[in-house]
């Protein structure tokens, strides 16, 4: 089994930002290769690895569960450069509030370290006082001359969060992009449980792209694998400072099941229920709008699918400390393991006539 | 009077890696004011060999002498003091409130906005932790352009670390990014003033024989200029050099004006100071300095005179007067938690200072002010 923390660790010091993933799609394809029957590049770079199901006798086909966890990360992109300090925006959803002073990567002709700097007052526009700026009137400093960031960046390259991994005791880590590389790693445990144990249906595992932006990945990979389930993974809101409501979770005592409009009801129940059956604490957790995650693209793709979504809680999401416990992507693994083993050949037809 | 070109160039030190490396173990140091610790005991380790004599006195600056040799027809040596302050702003543990998260007060001046998002480092086993925020998901719009309350925030070490009382109320902390050199330029927190240290370790080590040099490595600067004072007291000099570091806001104006609030340009030398917040340079010591810099051919430019204060502040005010100046690197973005220096700079202002010293005489206090 590979060890989750090194694994994780070394995920999320490797770029991806949304619509350019090749750097931690090629992290995980070599993850998985060995892992897979067949691995597969979407048009739009998703990755899509297969483990084979045992088609029952007479039959030549297995139906498919997609596990889908997307591996885009959320960043900034350079709009200008101005006397040797770079303009950007965002890649993603990101409060400009927790960018002042961090450390990022640069991705130009080379790699460059930089920090993310608010200008004094008087060289920004007349702003009222306890305001905060906007990500434009920020600037990237890479520390170096004018006519070498010239020669070296230009508009379009990607920067990306550079705090590196920070290890909390034994089971505890926090950094950037864990969101929602988390669940890769999941998602990985997941695969090499399936490994050992019999299954009847076909899995996908796809490790989707631009999830942060247009769903694009989620939307494409499904018409693409067309399967009979598909099960969105993705990050949760964990309770924590600033965080206690209804739509957060304890860090580190459980997942989570989404239940609304993006998610089956029966699947969901079935999960449920298999969940309370190995005793994996698991928590409701009520979305009642969208679920911002890619089941609210698989579930209308083509002629529609019926979908679940499985929750790691995480404090502060998208900011560059987030923060997991290394014992709920586990049990997320091993969920989705569970689950993926108990389909019957022909369940899907109850799903879809009930 | 006179300074003497070209002379004293050959014996430069110059600050090379092992100088760079020595910097780097001081940035990454927490020494937050009244807990000056950590960045003291790498301090004694340097100095102890080179040091005539070497005192911690009740507030815990360091003071160094090392004596220069009489010569034929002088009576004493002039006792020149140089200041660099341990201290760096930062955080301190107030109250466990269970499961890792612990709420914090500031210690120095740091602005609430440069804290969300960062990780920090807690203690002197320097326990990895974080300042979080709430997720941008569950922000309302109208609070996106609200600073985050400072009490809002809290270090957050993970319910693990949490446990074994690993932290504990009354711990300093700091920012947790490590040092880095990237291309011209050097990158860490704390570089206000472990650059200031940094330089006066290598003085201590290369001390000019014609001065007394009183090294004092001083505390509690960035709360009210604290340890500098009492340091001046028992040194009792006959005048006194702050090296510090200034900041350089040197950049581009949103609306394309020229930028004429920069303070210093970064990359354009020691940054000399005329008058600050808190104390208004001996005007002798300032034209000693730009003369030196001057006929030496080393690159200098004025700190705009304006806000802000060193340990000069408390320096010149001691006794009966002590004269006083303070030479700083300009530093972008001191008290976040990346502060940026031009590593030109540094070697620049060590050989400015450097080379003063060992052309300093009496002469240059004899005339008036």
């Amino acid at each position: 089994m590979k060890e989750l923390m090194p694994f994780l660790k070394e995920m999320v010091s490797i770029a991806g930002l949304s619509g350019y993933e090749t750097p931690i799609r090629q992290l995980v394809e070599e993850t998985w290769r060995p892992l897979t029957d067949e691995l597969h590049v979407s048009r739009l770079g998703s990755l899509h690895g297969l483990q084979k199901g045992e088609a029952p006798k007479g039959s030549g086909s297995c139906h498919s569960i997609a596990f889908a966890t997307h591996m885009d990360a959320i960043g900034l992109m350079v709009t200008g450069v101005v006397e040797g300090f770079l303009r950007v925006t965002e890649v993603g959803g990101l409060d400009p509030r927790v960018l002042l002073g961090q450390p990022v990567v640069v991705h130009g002709r080379e790699n460059l370290l930089g920090v993310v700097v608010q200008p004094p007052a008087n060289l920004l526009p007349n702003m009222g006082p306890d305001t905060t700026v906007s990500v434009e009137h920020l600037l990237v400093d890479t520390g170096l001359l004018p006519n070498q960031v010239s020669r070296l960046v230009h508009t379009g390259d990607l920067v990306s969060y550079a705090q590196e991994p920070l290890e909390l005791g034994d089971d505890y880590l926090a950094g950037h992009t864990l969101d929602n590389r988390v669940s890769i790693a999941a998602l990985t445990y997941c695969l090499e449980l399936l490994r050992k144990n019999r299954h009847a249906w076909d899995v996908w595992a796809v490790a989707t792209v631009q999830e942060e932006e247009t769903m694009a990945g989620a939307l494409t990979s499904t018409y693409d694998l067309r399967p009979k389930i598909a099960v969105a993974v993705d990050v949760t809101f964990a309770k924590g400072p600033g965080v206690s409501d209804y739509r957060a979770f304890s860090l580190g005592k459980g997942i989570t099941l989404g239940w609304g409009p993006n998610i089956h009801p029966t699947l969901h129940k079935m999960v449920k229920e298999l969940a309370d059956k190995l005793e994996i604490p698991c928590h409701l957790d009520p979305l009642p709008h969208r679920s911002g995650t890619d089941a609210y693209g698989m579930q209308i793709v083509a002629e529609g699918v019926p979908t679940v979504v499985i929750g790691i809680p995480l404090r502060y999401m998208h900011t560059p400390v987030e923060m997991v416990a290394i014992k709920d992507i586990q049990r997320a693994g091993r969920l989705m393991a569970e689950f993926a083993m108990q389909l019957e050949p022909e369940f899907v037809v109850e799903l879809t006539e009930k | 009077m006179k300074t003497k070109r070209g002379a004293i160039s050959k014996d430069l030190p110059k600050l090379r890696s092992a100088q760079i490396q020595l910097l780097e173990r001081l940035c990454n140091a927490i020494s937050v004011s009244g807990g000056e610790g950590e960045v003291r005991e790498i301090i004694l380790e340097q100095v102890k060999p080179y040091a005539d004599e070497i005192k911690i006195d009740a507030l815990g600056n360091v003071l160094v002498t090392r004596k220069g040799i009489v010569r034929r027809g002088d009576t004493r040596r002039l006792r020149v003091m140089l200041a660099a302050h341990m201290d760096e702003v930062g955080f301190m543990i107030v109250n466990d409130e269970g499961e890792g998260i612990f709420r914090f007060g500031v210690v120095g001046g740091i602005d609430s906005r440069q804290l969300p998002g960062h990780a920090v480092k807690v203690g002197t086993d320097h326990i990895p932790a974080v300042i979080g925020a709430k997720p941008v998901h569950l922000v309302e719009d109208s609070d996106l352009k609200h600073v985050f309350p400072i009490d809002d925030l809290r270090i957050d070490a993970g319910p693990g670390n949490g446990k074994g009382g690993k932290i504990k109320v009354g711990d300093w902390a700091t920012f947790a990014i490590p040092f880095k050199r990237i291309g011209p330029s050097l990158r860490a927190k704390a570089l206000d003033d472990r650059v200031g240290v940094a330089s006066l370790i290598e003085l201590v080590k290369h001390a000019p024989a014609n001065i007394d040099l009183l090294a004092a490595f001083t505390v509690q600067e960035e709360v009210g200029l604290r340890g500098a004072g009492v340091a001046a007291y028992a040194f009792d000099p006959d005048m006194a050099i702050v090296l510090d570091c200034t900041p350089a806001n040197d950049l581009p104006d949103w609306h394309g004006e020229e930028n004429i609030h920069y303070n210093t340009h970064l990359g354009a030398g020691p940054a000399i100071y005329i008058a600050d917040h808190a104390t208004l340079s001996d005007p002798r010591l300032v034209r000693f300095f730009i003369e030196t810099a001057e006929v030496q051919g080393i690159p200098y430019q004025l700190r705009q005179p304006g806000g802000g204060s060193t340990d000069a502040g408390a320096i010149h005010r001691q006794r009966t007067g002590i004269p006083s100046i303070s030479i700083s690197v300009p530093t972008r973005y001191p008290h976040t938690a990346a502060s940026i220096a031009r590593f030109s700079d540094w070697q620049n202002t060590f050989s400015l200072v450097y080379t003063s010293l060992s052309q300093l005489t009496f002469d240059v206090l004899v005339g008036e002010r």
